[in-house]
Parts: structure tokens; C-alpha cells; sequence
């Protein structure tokens, strides 16, 4: 067992024995390989069953709108971002929440590690070394062979130009703070695309988008989107079509992501979620590249401030808006 | 029993010459997943594909069908009058089915082809298709067929089952319509029946041994309904579903669609398309009210039909073949197997007891 999971399984059994709170969130070991079940904890038993590594990349924010209780919850650097979001748009009060902050490492990218094999993962184990150290190794098996792989070459897309690993809100720790990467050109991606003529953008997002099925677990993984009913749902009357329509396929996730335009902390959750492997944060990263080059914003960060897309300035530079 | 033996050389010939007389269907890969899809006139099939992400369900039954259209310019004398629409329901194959999938397709038609009712859109797709599996040599860890009712080799619901010997294929011709594909493939070269019977029975073995992954039934079907709709572990359970279509979209068996009309200029079509009992919509009435508003229902509603109301329905065993899908592609883990478990072994609680 890692550091992490033994300090986590700590706090939240003492979270629970005190009676400081009625149940913690976190995550337990899934039912097949690199797979994790968020999970609640009412007991310290139940709390024994926690673990961390480098697979919990679903975030837990977003399990705590509008709950009542008071909550325990095991939260990396990314889901404290969200909790910040969800306390500055009322959907938790700080008082509620008993924060277990877990500085981050980096997450895995299973869709990558799965492409170096030819047969499908039967088994993964982390090296569970030090404190600091923790997954840094992993070793995958299939029935064909074992690799030995590095995590800082299997990184999720949003892991690698992270700059938020340590938690930015917490009551307590469940490891020593770690050191915030310094990234040098954190938005070359979207760079990428804004550069394409547009016939090659057009080309880009239809072949982005293609597989899409519209389960909305991208929409259902993100812990923004929390609206009562989302705009595709609207029945009375419908906004959007239905179908396999390619413009309502669009309509859905060009809508979403301005929706989450200054309020998505880029945590991937909707790219984890996808079964059909699509980049969901192809939308989103362009708007938190802009809301940072224009406003000098990042979500999620300070529970004193709103989103600048959800404010109005009498001394705004601008003119037009005034 | 008659096997057809296809040398591998010669299967792309085969089945290009079968585009003749056929509308193909069949696994191919977009990005990093295989899928199933009407192949286009010279498009391969992948036969090595080792799982996809979507059933083969959509080749009966797509995503969105155009069912019915009309014109709304009322200068016409059948403005207005909804007609079927002009679907291509000539001979089709599906090619490289999985039995457990063609299994899933016998399911799906308990519920499209009834004693009452027949829908024409569905089981005019079903007969005109034909469909060639491809046994499972090396079946994946998230597969429970064989205790779902179907296997690796399993033959329910097939006209061909094809079987990867390396360098060829043996082909189990099932029913007349297989035969008749395979003709029109120019597979006709025969082996001997009882030497490529004790190959493949050896090669089933096999695979059915090399699947560990198991869910236990036998107690479903005596279970009270009610018992299980209240049972307690409906909470804890539904807490991590976030509520996507993911497991019922990607499931073979699971059959629920909803009804949406669209309009374009003077165009007006009827489509039907998947849904999803994840989802809110699935259950919200015209009035507002929504009688499984909350996400334990919903959750406790796909695991009960799947393993108790279809189970008591039709005593066909339970609306689940076991090929994994929903548990590999769950965004959190939540494992039918788990479910099905704790179902088949809950016993509630006597009236003393509580």
C-alpha cells in the first residue's frame, strides 16, 4: 500500500470516529485493471477501503452539489479547484465540507498505455516507494508481456500541463506539498488549432466529434455542469434535435463548453469519462486559454472571486460594454 | 453438420465478391476503438478486431433511423400523411458478430417481434440479415458469457460461425441462410465434419476455460420483485453513477428508444433514436412530473430490468449476455457483475428481524 492511501484511510476513519462529518468521499480500488469506484464512506470501516493512485482521475467535486450533509472528501489538486467553483456558484458551503487535501502527481492516460500493447491489460501494479516518489513506476501486464513503464511518459494531456497539483483549499493533508512544475508554453495545443486554416479547423472538429453517441458522460463527469436541466434535455420546448445529426452533435458540445467558458478548471474528467476516447478539452482548453491571455484568470482558485465571465465592472477597460 | 474451409488468402476475394448480392456490415476501426459499421464499397473488414466499443446492435436497430417522413407543402395531395420511409432492407451481412452479441440480437427480438407485435423497422432489418459470427479464440477478462447464457463459440442466433485457425477460417454452416452467403462468397470448398468438429470443440474448451469472470442468476427468478425494488443496497450502489447513457448505448441488449419528429423546409421526417433510462428525459411527463426523478431509481430501474423484470417476462434467463462492455467503459467502475451478485444472493430481511 502507498503513503497516500495509508494517510487517507487515516483521516477519513478519524474524520468519521470524531463524528466530525456524516460520510467522506473518495475512491476504491475498481473491479478491473486501472479502474477506480468513487465511493462514500459512512463508517471507519468503510473508510479503510479508500485508495490512491494513478488512476483516480474522475473528480470528486463532482459528487457535492447541493448535497446536505457534511462532508469529508478526498480532493487533488484539480477537484479543490472545482470545490472553489462550487462554493463560489452556492452549489456547497465551506462549513459543510472537511477538506482532505491530496497533492497530485499526475494522473495516467489509459488510452495511451493501452496503445503500447497488443493485448488488452490483465493486470497493473504501482511501485509504491516513497511518499514523493509513489506511482512514479508501474508495471502493465498482458497475457502476452510485462512492461515497466514511467509515469511522466503516460501522463493525461491535462496532467502535463497542469500547475495546480497541490490543493488549493484543504483542512488537512495527506502528503507533504509538491513541487508546482513551472510549464513553459502551456497552451501549444491550442495554438495548434487556432493556427489551421479553416478549412483544416472545420476538418478537425468533424473528425474530433465523429464517434461521438451523445451518452453526455462528458457533460455528466464534469462537476460545472450541474444546471437542473441541462439545454439538450429542455423538452418544453426542445432546443436541441435529438439525433445523430451532426449540427446537433455540435450544437451540444460547442454550447457546453461555452457554458464552461472561466469556470473549467481543465481537470480532463470529461475525456476520462468518454468512451469513445474523444478530446473533449479540444472546446474547453481554448477558453481557458482565453479567459487566462485576456482576463489573467484561472478558475477556481480564490472562493472571493466569480468568474469574470460572471461579472460586471463599472470601470471596465472596454468600451463596447460600458 | 457441413464446415466450409476458407483459406485466409482467399477471404478479401470472397468477400468482395459477396458485396454483390450483399450489404455489408462489420467491425472497423476509428481511432483507437473498432466499431461496427455499413461498410462502404471497398472498405475492409477488420477480422483481427479484438473487442468494439458499440455492439452490432445498430445494424438492426441504429442510433437514429428515419422511420417515417412526409411532405408539409400543401400543394400536394399527401401533405401531411406520414409514409415509411424508403429504407434499403435488401440482403445484408453482418460479418464478424460475436456470439454473444448474436445472442443479444435474440433478446432484443423477444421485444420487437411479438405475439402482438411486430416492429416492421426492426424485424424487416432482421430478416434481411445474415449474420456470420466469429468465435472468440481469446476472450477478454471483462467477458462472463458462459454464465450469461452464451460463450465464446456459442451458436444461438447465427447463421455461420466462423472460427480462426491461424492461416484459415473453418466456417459451421447453422441455417440455409449462411449457406447461402457463403455460396455467394464462392466459400465452398468443404472439410471433413467430424475432423473440424474435434478442432473446434477443442478450440471452445478453450476459450471457456481461459474465462474466469462469472455471475450467479439462479436465484433471481425467485426473488419477489418488491423485495429487490426495496432492497437497501439501491443507494450505495447508484452513489458513484454519474448518470451517462454510456452502459445502455454501449450495451447490446438494451432496447429502449424514443420518438422525435424533425422538420426541414417542407421536409418532415419521423426518427427514432436510442434511449437511455439513465436519463431524466427517459421518464418525464408532458405535466412536468417525473416518476424516477431521482438517480437510485434510475440506476435500480436498468439493473432490474436487465436481471429481474425480463427475467420473470420471458423466462429466457436474464437481459444480459455478459461481453463486458458496460463494465470496461463505465466512467466509475459500477460492475453489473457486483450487481447481479448481490442481487441473486440478497435475502431480506424477516418481518422479526426488522
Amino acid at each position: 500500500m502507498n503513503k497516500r492511501t495509508e494517510k487517507i484511510r487515516e483521516l477519513a476513519s478519524n474524520l468519521l470516529k470524531d463524528g466530525k462529518v456524516d460520510m467522506v468521499i473518495g475512491f476504491n480500488q475498481g473491479t478491473t485493471p486501472m479502474a477506480t469506484n468513487p465511493d462514500i464512506a459512512r463508517s471507519p470501516e468503510q473508510a479503510e477501503k479508500f485508495i490512491w493512485d494513478n488512476n483516480c482521475s474522475i473528480n470528486l467535486a463532482n459528487y457535492l452539489a447541493d448535497r446536505k450533509e457534511k462532508i469529508g472528501i478526498i480532493a487533488k489538486g484539480c477537484d479543490t479547484r472545482n470545490i472553489v467553483n462550487h462554493i463560489v456558484e452556492n452549489k456547497i458551503s465551506r462549513d459543510q465540507l472537511h477538506i482532505i487535501g491530496v497533492p497530485c502527481t499526475g494522473m495516467i492516460d489509459k488510452v495511451k498505455i493501452a496503445s503500447e500493447f497488443d493485448d488488452e491489460i490483465i493486470e497493473y501494479n504501482e511501485d509504491t516507494g516513497s511518499d514523493s516518489d509513489s506511482g512514479n513506476n508501474f508495471s502493465v501486464k498482458t497475457a502476452s508481456e510485462t512492461k515497466e513503464l514511467l509515469k511522466k511518459d503516460y501522463l493525461k494531456a491535462n496532467c502535463s500541463t497542469c500547475m495546480h497539483r497541490n490543493p488549493v483549499i484543504y483542512d488537512e493533508l495527506a502528503a507533504d506539498l509538491v513541487e508546482e512544475p513551472v510549464i513553459e508554453d502551456q497552451f501549444a495545443d491550442v495554438r495548434a488549432i487556432e493556427e489551421m486554416d479553416s478549412k483544416d479547423k472545420w476538418n478537425y472538429f468533424d473528425d474530433l466529434l465523429k464517434d461521438c453517441i451523445r451518452c453526455y458522460a462528458c457533460r455528466n463527469a464534469c462537476p460545472l455542469c450541474f444546471c437542473p436541466t441541462c439545454f439538450v434535455d429542455e423538452s418544453d420546448p426542445q432546443w436541441v434535435g435529438k439525433g445523430q445529426n451532426d449540427i446537433d452533435i455540435r450544437t451540444f458540445h460547442f454550447l457546453r463548453a461555452y457554458h464552461c467558458a472561466g469556470r473549467c478548471t481543465d481537470c480532463g474528467a470529461c475525456v476520462e469519462a468518454c468512451p469513445m476516447d474523444i478530446n473533449v478539452r479540444a472546446f474547453t482548453r481554448k477558453l481557458v486559454k482565453d479567459s487566462f491571455e485576456i482576463y489573467g484568470w484561472e478558475a477556481g482558485l480564490d472562493t472571493e472571486k466569480r468568474p469574470p465571465l460572471d461579472t460586471f465592472n463599472p470601470n471596465d477597460p472596454d468600451e463596447f460594454i460600458k | 453438420m457441413k464446415v466450409i474451409k476458407i483459406d485466409k488468402k482467399e477471404w478479401d476475394k470472397g468477400i468482395d465478391k459477396s458485396r454483390e448480392k450483399y450489404q455489408l456490415f462489420g467491425p472497423v476501426k476509428s481511432k483507437n476503438n473498432h466499431i461496427f459499421k455499413k461498410l462502404e464499397n471497398d472498405q475492409p473488414l477488420d477480422m483481427e478486431y479484438k473487442d468494439s466499443v458499440l455492439s452490432p446492435k445498430s445494424v438492426l436497430f441504429p442510433q437514429t433511423e428515419k422511420i417515417l417522413e412526409t411532405t408539409l407543402d400543401e400543394s400536394k395531395d399527401d401533405h401531411h400523411i406520414m409514409k415509411r420511409a424508403d429504407t434499403d432492407y435488401s440482403p445484408r451481412a453482418v460479418i464478424g458478430i460475436s456470439p454473444c452479441d448474436a445472442k443479444a440480437v435474440q433478446l432484443v427480438k423477444l421485444n420487437f417481434d411479438t405475439k402482438d407485435y411486430r416492429d416492421p423497422y426492426w424485424c424487416d432489418a432482421y430478416e434481411a440479415t445474415t449474420f456470420i459470427g466469429l468465435a472468440v479464440n481469446r476472450p477478454s477478462i471483462y467477458d462472463f458469457s458462459p454464465s450469461a447464457g452464451s460463450g465464446p463459440f456459442a451458436e444461438e442466433g447465427l447463421d455461420v460461425l466462423l472460427v480462426d485457425c491461424g492461416n484459415e477460417y473453418l466456417a459451421k454452416v447453422l441455417t440455409d441462410k449462411g449457406e447461402a452467403f457463403l455460396g455467394a462468397a464462392g466459400f465452398t470448398r468443404k472439410e471433413d465434419a467430424k475432423h473440424a468438429e474435434t478442432i473446434i470443440t477443442k478450440m471452445k474448451k478453450e476459450a471457456e476455460d481461459a474465462i474466469v469472470s462469472t455471475i450467479s442468476t439462479d436465484k433471481l427468478k425467485d426473488k419477489e420483485i418488491l423485495d429487490l425494488h426495496g432492497a437497501p443496497f439501491w443507494d450505495d450502489l447508484a452513489f458513484s453513477c454519474i448518470n451517462c447513457g454510456t452502459c445502455t448505448y454501449v450495451c447490446p441488449t438494451c432496447w429502449c428508444f424514443d420518438i422525435q419528429d424533425e422538420t426541414k423546409g417542407n421536409m418532415s421526417i419521423r426518427i427514432r433514436n436510442w434511449d437511455t433510462c439513465m436519463s431524466p428525459l427517459f421518464t418525464m411527463h408532458g405535466s412536468g412530473h417525473n416518476p424516477r426523478a431521482e438517480k437510485t431509481q434510475r440506476v435500480r430501474q436498468r439493473f432490474m430490468h436487465k436481471l429481474k423484470y425480463f427475467v420473470d417476462k420471458y423466462d429466457q434467463g436474464t437481459m444480459c449476455i455478459g461481453c463486458g462492455r458496460c463494465v470496461k467503459h463505465c466512467p466509475v467502475n459500477i460492475d453489473i457483475r457486483e450487481v447481479c451478485n448481490t442481487m441473486n444472493s440478497y435475502e431480506p430481511k424477516s418481518e422479526n428481524e426488522i
